[in-house]
């Protein structure tokens, strides 16, 4: 099996899947010629042509509007939008349309679109081109929210994403794109969306992260006796596997990102205690970035949450 | 470098039927009798419809209503040149292009009435739900347009918006993709030259909207949206040209929006009377009349007929909408997603 990185890996489940459904298409800005700027889609509009591999004019919201055209025509979409930053524009076609498709139409129309960005902080790049505002997007009924944590679950995950139905916001963490490499099949293999993955097992806490706060999940918990959820789908996220580890444990930390407040942590944290709180023997802890802007890179070591604040988090709650 | 020009326009506009009902024997576009018979009485259903609608909305039966009152030639005549196949992602004022395109009656009264499920169009009518946020459509146009090229269909994706439309983004965004990839659309801008409370002249500072398509590439005419034919004859030539390969045209309607905004705003407050008196002269449907007088065609009881008989389609289509029950709560959930996630099905239900 070869060794990829997440871009190798993603880029592999798009030419899978295009290769074996000619409705998949591409669309973005510099997709095609360029490859990406992140390289992500790098050699197939050589492979499949132009017309499949559309590079179009810069314009994020009219990029999602004509994706939800092509969706509704019958084609199964996959845009580009360069950083999450650049979402922004185009939230009003993410949320008042392609989440909305479905049940506006009672599904005489259907909505099934893939959002692929980066996100996420750490690679010294301008304003905009670091955030972490998953949580905006999960709140909107109709609309899925995934995270891959590495080049493997990259590919299952995406390949899982063009086949969904519904639309769906693919969070691709920039900073993991070229960090790790790992095992990843050539052929097809999917992991099904809407559920964990126990990353590490252990007994004493869970802890719940995902995208690129797993690898410094995974660092900082060396020498403890801690249970690491890879969360991998936020909306709708695995309530299941959440509880059942809480329950085990009896202790929570959450570890994103993103600002604190209305961050996804508040939602786990909410439901783990609507559904668990009589097994918890410790407050539920988040560790998260502080509620400012994304800073650029001479502040990024102070905002993004380290392993001596998640260790931090872990005394905390075992010694509670 | 001297200083030269490096790019002259010329914007044309299209007028058939003069306002005393005498068409150009040259732009006549060609429609038989039947045609034109058919057109008259589609007009009058919607001038029905509306009435209806609003009075309905009056007497409590159902919600908030935009009125097309004094659009119906605009919708009429462009509908009327759409071919079965075609795609339509209308705004939310063009109930005479659904009436036009066969959609049931009953069920656009019942939308209006607060029940979503009368968003789904029949099975082979193209007609995209009803969207509610300005000129968001018009990109869904461009991507199915970009569908129909890949898929080499022979559609035409057409869009409708207003005049207000034009001044946001994704009008921008949307007619710039259809000019670079010379896309097989027809963009239907009903320019009834009020947006809310807000007049043309501080929607934009050109002298038409259809000279912005200079800006885009591709042709754009301005027709007198009140003159049925015009609008036809505007909305086939483009369809053709489009079927055939010639990219995307913008058809500014000029029209006026005779009512209110919705039945919950009072256009007194802001439009000087004189104004929407000088448009009433200019009825749409008053004009195909004279039109028709003129060839023997029609007489007043003429219209009485073909108003008596859109009022009875139109009551029984609001008798059939009263006798639709409700949505069961837990209707809610429908097409949400294609499968609920687990927590939308608990809270399902614990309705």
């Amino acid at each position: 099996m070869a060794q990829l990185n997440m871009v190798q890996a993603i880029n592999q489940a798009l030419a899978y899947e295009m290769e074996h459904d000619d409705r998949v298409v591409l669309l973005g800005e510099d997709v095609g010629r360029d490859g990406g700027v992140f390289r992500v889609t790098e050699g197939l509009i050589e492979r499949f042509g132009s017309e499949r591999v559309l590079d179009t004019p810069l314009c994020e919201s009219g990029i999602m509007g004509a994706a939800i055209g092509m969706a509704a025509y019958g084609l199964r979409p996959v845009t580009e939008i360069q950083f999450m930053g650049f979402t922004y524009s185009a939230f009003e076609q993410l949320f008042a349309h392609a989440a909305r498709v479905r049940s506006r139409s009672r599904g005489r129309f259907t909505c099934p679109l893939v959002v692929r960005t980066p996100y996420g902080g750490g690679i010294k790049a301008p304003e905009l081109h670091e955030e972490s505002t998953e949580a905006l997007f999960c709140q909107v009924p109709g609309l899925k929210v995934v995270v891959p944590s590495g080049p493997y679950m990259a590919k299952g995950l995406l390949l899982s994403a063009l086949r969904d139905p519904d639309p769906v916001l693919f969070l691709e963490p920039t900073r993991l794109y070229r960090l790790i490499r790992e095992e990843v099949p050539e052929g097809e293999y999917v992991v099904e969306l809407g559920k964990a993955r126990v990353a590490r097992a252990g007994g004493a806490v869970t802890v719940v992260a995902w995208g690129s706060m797993l690898e410094r999940v995974l660092k900082a918990v060396d020498g403890y006796d801690a249970e690491v959820l890879d969360l991998l789908t936020l909306s709708p996220f695995d309530i299941g596997a959440v509880l059942a580890s809480v329950r085990k444990t009896g202790r929570l930390v959450i570890v994103h990102e993103a600002a604190k407040s209305c961050g996804f942590g508040a939602e786990i944290a909410a439901t783990v205690a609507e559904e668990a709180i009589l097994h918890l023997r410790a407050p539920i802890l988040r560790v998260t970035a502080p509620d400012v802007p994304v800073p650029l890179a001479k502040l990024i070591d102070h905002y993004l949450p380290g392993p001596q604040q998640i260790r931090g988090a872990l005394d905390e709650v075992l010694q509670y | 470098m001297p200083l030269e020009s490096i790019g002259k326009f010329e914007t044309k506009r299209l007028g058939v039927l003069n306002e005393r009902g005498e068409a150009d024997p040259d732009l006549m576009p060609q429609l038989s009798e039947e045609e034109i018979r058919r057109m008259y009485e589609l007009m009058l259903l919607a001038r029905v419809f509306d009435e209806r609608a609003v009075a309905l909305q009056r007497e409590g039966r159902i919600g908030t209503y935009p009125p097309i009152l004094g659009q119906e030639a605009a919708q009429v005549g462009s509908a009327f040149a759409l071919s079965p196949g075609d795609w339509v992602f209308p705004s939310f004022r063009e109930m005479g292009v659904h009436l036009t395109l066969g959609f049931p009656i009953a069920q656009l009264l019942q939308y209006w009435g607060g029940d979503e499920r009368a968003q789904k169009a029949p099975e082979g009518l193209n007609i995209f739900p009803f969207c509610v946020a300005v000129g968001s459509q018009i990109p869904h146009a461009v991507g199915a347009a970009l569908a129909v090229r890949y898929r080499r269909d022979p559609a035409v994706v057409v869009t409708y918006f207003g005049d207000g439309a034009t001044s946001k983004g994704d009008f921008h965004e949307g007619m710039n993709m259809a000019g670079v990839f010379k896309l097989p659309m027809v963009f239907i801008c009903q320019n009834n030259q009020w947006a809310i409370s807000v007049p043309l002249k501080t929607q934009t500072a050109t002298t038409s909207l259809a000279q912005k398509a200079v800006a885009y590439g591709f042709e754009g005419v301005q027709v007198d949206g009140n003159d049925v034919f015009a609008v036809y004859r505007a909305t086939r030539e483009a369809l053709e040209k489009a079927r055939g390969g010639g990219g995307p045209t913008f058809i500014e309607c000029l029209t006026y929006r005779m009512a209110d905004h919705t039945t919950a705003d009072d256009a007194g407050r802001y439009r000087p009377p004189e104004e929407v008196a000088l448009w009433r002269e200019r009825d749409p449907i008053t004009r195909l009349e004279r039109f028709l007088e003129a060839r023997g065609a029609w007489t007043p009881q003429r219209r009485v007929e073909a108003k008596e008989k859109a009022a009875r389609v139109i009551d029984d289509a609001i008798r059939e909408m009263e006798n639709v029950l409700p949505p069961a709560p837990a209707e809610l959930f429908d097409g949400v997603l294609a499968a609920l996630t687990p927590r939308q099905t608990g809270q399902k239900k614990g309705l």
